[in-house]
């Protein structure tokens, strides 16, 4: 089997990763797992500020989300969400592989996920220039239109949907610059072998900081862009 | 009775184990990293503490005769930057916590301990952004930041204060986070959850609070930041942004932030009154309980900071209701402690005066509370000088009183020295008479209806203000005493040994101060909690 | 592909679940984005939030291995799920309820 071979060199860290004042490589790892978890805790109440402020403002001015938001592009939010749930993918294989000792695919799927993030994070890019032409950030320029040029319904509360978008999605993809660095340097230690079937936690508890990303998004997507899409004027 | 000591002891500890600054600005150890900290306070709760001195001088007459109104603003909103963010809310958890739940649970250190440094660091650098905006001039808002005020007409230095917040919380948080994965999985053999000290449950609690509450606030500065520097609205009226939201957000934290503030306190004095009423404490599982009571429902009570905002009625009952609820387990607390010290063998050493002080002081905040929680008194209430006194009394009268009881029952174990016993006394009596004559005249005025966050105020007020500002100068007093003794007994105490109070607990199983390693072999628990037997007392002074 | 019996490690997932879970969520992302275009007046939101909420579930469940982990891990996720919903819902009370009552007088 090819794992017997990928076994034998795998894990030259097994004994000197147990911190001195853990008392075994369980409990550091356990440790570690939990200290994970209870930070992405933090995340969670950090980022559900913001998602409370949207929630009151959709609720208090349902016209001007509605028409902000279809000034997102349906189309690209929708390719850029696939994108980051591959890149969802790839962490989860590369996890595995780690799981199971296969050097070689761990380094692989890492590269996967940083080019797929990478990919989510230029389109990014991409949105944001096409918002700022547009005069669509919140500011002395602002000014929000549709398509054929007519102004934003109830265009006064728009800068509030605007200020959500920019604020949430520039939160998240801060998170995803930090995500893509720290993918740098598991490709690096990967590389090296430091990772495998005993040990392989850093690559576990960055697999969870990347998949909390990505539920980020998941929730990011259909509020920021699919309200009131129909085409039934209103 | 003070003798002079004999040579410094050769045996290695935490304190000698090695030298040089480095050494300690990189330490992994626990126990450095709570002095570093302890360092950081003592300097914050100075700077403070100057500015408590300055609004009681100005407020010692009726005329702004002191400072311009300007001036003052920031006096009173640096003064509570300063006292809650970056004093009480890490005090006792970042110093006493730190140092001592390793040892409390038989462990060598936390489970990150690098991380906990970090925690230092980011304290210190968001301690920094708060004093260069205080020295670039200061902000004027209110500790509260209340927008529009904060996000559009302020001209104090909103974005570096507001930073120096988020950044300090972050220093919070790390704080938390370390200590919940160090009680669930760092625990000795045997040390079960119901054998824990109840001073380890208090900060459990309090590291629930820090995790789940601290981003909220994290975010909500950062929203405030990128509405002022950015001018990207969030709370802007004129955008239709609501200014009530920034409130809801800002107390979703900081109320749970006082209970961050007095629970590791509340901690601290169940172990002072257990080790000096020789005595278990009555009810171990109600106090354990009830620390975590207060975490959870200090989380739904929020919005009574919002009574008089235009929060709705019914949102205002709901909060007045459960704001009563929380009060209860607290004074389950306040029942236990008096029932341990009933037939216990009471010593009126000097932490035992700062947990009685604290018992007696909490009730009287925590009472006075319940007025404010009331939604029609509240409407009277709200923002006058009765408000004030009411905070003081639980978080001076309660948490730094519990703060320094801890200071001087765990000193001979930190520094290895015993303080002097007489002196100890005295200053905790005068904390107390000055804090009293302080604070007390405050329930009146408010009650009369001078409000809070002004430089004047109608002659009629004076006498008390005067009554108030004259108790400040001796609880000033109060405080400065403790830093001679304590500072002096570094050098010239008697030496301590390990148990100096006959207390239980794994922190007094090891030498005084403990080795960098907590123990040399990990101790095996096979009894509950405070077991205090009949056969030794153990004499004071 | 197999678990690696002799190691204490955790439980690891077939390739086989991660590919369901993934097709899944590329499935649910396109049926979002087309119900999004549907009139379903006031019940658009809640469909969009419900498909939400299932795709963040998989991901947590097995993506994240929580299907797997202990009680403890378990625990500390419906916390961060309820704390998060009594900030939204306790906060979305006072604006819920703010025109309840009307103003004195008028």
């Amino acid at each position: 089997m090819a794992s017997h071979a990928a076994d034998t060199h795998a894990d030259p860290h097994v004994v000197s990763t147990i911190q001195h004042h853990f008392e075994s490589a369980d409990q550091q790892k356990d440790a570690s797992t939990i200290g994970m978890w209870v930070f992405l805790v933090t995340e969670v109440m950090f980022f559900g500020g913001m998602f409370l402020a949207y929630f009151v403002y959709r609720q208090a001015y349902p016209a001007a989300f509605a028409s902000a938001s279809n000034n997102t592009s349906l189309l690209i939010g929708a390719a850029n969400t696939t994108v980051l749930i591959c890149s969802s993918l790839t962490m989860a294989l590369a996890v595995r592989s780690a799981a199971v000792g296969k050097k070689n695919l761990i380094v692989l799927f890492l590269i996967l996920t940083l080019l797929l993030g990478g990919t989510f994070l230029g389109v990014k890019a991409y949105e944001y220039h096409d918002k700022w032409v547009r005069h669509e950030v919140p500011g002395h320029n602002f000014d929000c239109r549709d398509e054929s040029g007519k102004a934003c319904i109830d265009a006064g509360h728009t800068p509030l949907f605007f200020a959500l978008y920019f604020g949430m999605t520039g939160l998240h993809a801060t998170h995803m610059i930090v995500g893509v660095g720290i993918i740098l340097f598991l490709i690096s230690q990967a590389r090296k072998g430091a990772y495998g079937p005993a040990w392989h936690t850093p690559v576990e508890l960055f697999g969870l900081y990347w998949h909390f990303v990505d539920i980020v998004w998941i929730f990011l997507f259909p509020l920021l862009y699919l309200i009131d899409r129909s085409a039934v004027p209103k | 009775m003070i003798t002079a000591t004999p040579p410094v002891e050769t045996k290695k500890n935490y304190l000698n184990q090695t030298e040089g600054l480095k050494s300690w600005l990189l330490t992994h150890d626990h126990k450095r990293i709570a002095i570093l900290y302890l360092l950081g306070l003592i300097f914050f709760f100075a700077i403070g503490g100057v500015f408590a001195a300055l609004i009681r001088l100005e407020l010692a007459t009726p005329a702004g005769d002191l400072v311009e109104s300007n001036t003052y603003n920031k006096l009173f909103t640096m003064h509570g930057i300063i006292m809650v963010f970056l004093f009480l809310v890490p005090s006792i958890p970042a110093m006493l916590g730190n140092f001592l739940i390793p040892l409390m649970i038989g462990a060598k250190d936390v489970a990150f301990p690098r991380v906990n440094l970090l925690s230092w660091y980011i304290y210190v650098v968001g301690g920094l952004f708060v004093l260069v905006a205080l020295l670039m001039g200061g902000v004027d808002t209110g500790w509260t930041f209340y927008t529009p005020f904060s996000s559009s007409y302020s001209n104090g230095y909103v974005v570096a204060t507001g930073l120096g917040v988020l950044i300090g919380g972050f220093s919070s948080i790390l704080t938390g986070l370390n200590f919940i994965v160090t009680i669930h999985r760092m625990r000795a053999p045997g040390l079960t959850w119901f054998r824990l000290p109840l001073f380890v449950w208090a900060h459990y609690a309090t590291s629930m609070l820090q995790v789940l509450g601290t981003p909220v606030i994290a975010v909500t500065l950062f929203l405030l930041v990128l509405e002022r520097g950015l001018h990207i609205g969030f709370f802007d009226p004129a955008y239709g942004g609501d200014p009530v939201l920034f409130q809801h957000m800002f107390w979703f934290y900081s109320h749970p932030a006082v209970y961050i503030m007095i629970l590791p306190s509340m901690g601290v004095v169940t172990e002072i009154v257990t080790t000096f009423s020789w005595k278990k404490p009555f009810g171990y599982t109600f106090i354990a309980f009830s620390s975590i009571a207060i975490a959870v429902f200090g989380f739904i009570v929020w919005g009574h900071h919002l009574f008089v905002s235009g929060q709705s009625a019914y949102a205002g009952m709901v909060f007045s209701i459960l704001s009563y609820v929380v009060a209860i387990p607290s004074a389950i607390k306040v029942f236990n402690w008096t029932a341990t010290m009933y037939k216990g063998s009471v010593r009126a050493t000097a932490p035992m005066l700062y947990a009685l002080g604290f018992i007696g002081l909490f009730t009287i905040g925590g009472l006075t509370g319940l007025f404010l929680a009331s939604l029609g008194m509240d409407v009277h209430l709200t923002d006058s000088y009765f408000v004030i006194a009411h905070f003081h009394y639980v978080m001076v009268g309660g948490a730094i009183m519990g703060f320094m009881g801890g200071i001087h029952l765990w000193w001979p174990k930190i520094f290895g020295r015993m303080y002097s016993e007489a002196w100890a006394r005295v200053a905790a009596i005068i904390i107390f008479i000055g804090f009293n004559l302080t604070f007390f005249p405050q329930f009146i005025l408010g009650y009369m209806g001078m409000p809070r966050r002004y430089h004047v105020y109608p002659p009629e007020f004076q006498v008390l203000n005067v009554l108030s500002s004259a108790g400040a100068s001796i609880l000033g007093l109060g405080y400065l005493i403790p830093v001679c003794y304590l500072v002096w007994s570094l050098k010239y105490g008697p030496v301590a040994p390990p148990n100096p109070w006959g207390a239980t607990g794994l922190e007094w199983q090891t030498s005084s101060p403990p080795p960098t390693e907590n123990f040399e072999v990990t101790p095996v628990v096979t009894q509950e909690a405070y077991t205090y037997t009949s056969e030794e007392v153990v004499h004071v002074g | 592909m197999a678990n690696h019996a002799g190691h204490a490690g955790p439980h690891v997932v077939p390739k086989r679940l991660y590919f369901a879970v993934f097709f899944a969520l590329v499935v649910l992302t396109w049926v979002t984005t087309f119900v999004s275009t549907l009139d379903l007046g006031r019940w658009n939101i809640f469909v969009a939030l419900a498909i939400a909420i299932f795709k963040a579930s998989l991901v947590v469940l097995f993506f994240m291995h929580v299907w797997y982990s202990t009680r403890l891990t378990k625990m500390i996720v419906m916390a961060s799920l309820f704390w998060l919903m009594l900030l939204l819902f306790l906060t979305m009370a006072d604006i819920w309820t703010r025109t309840w009552m009307g103003v004195p007088g008028r």
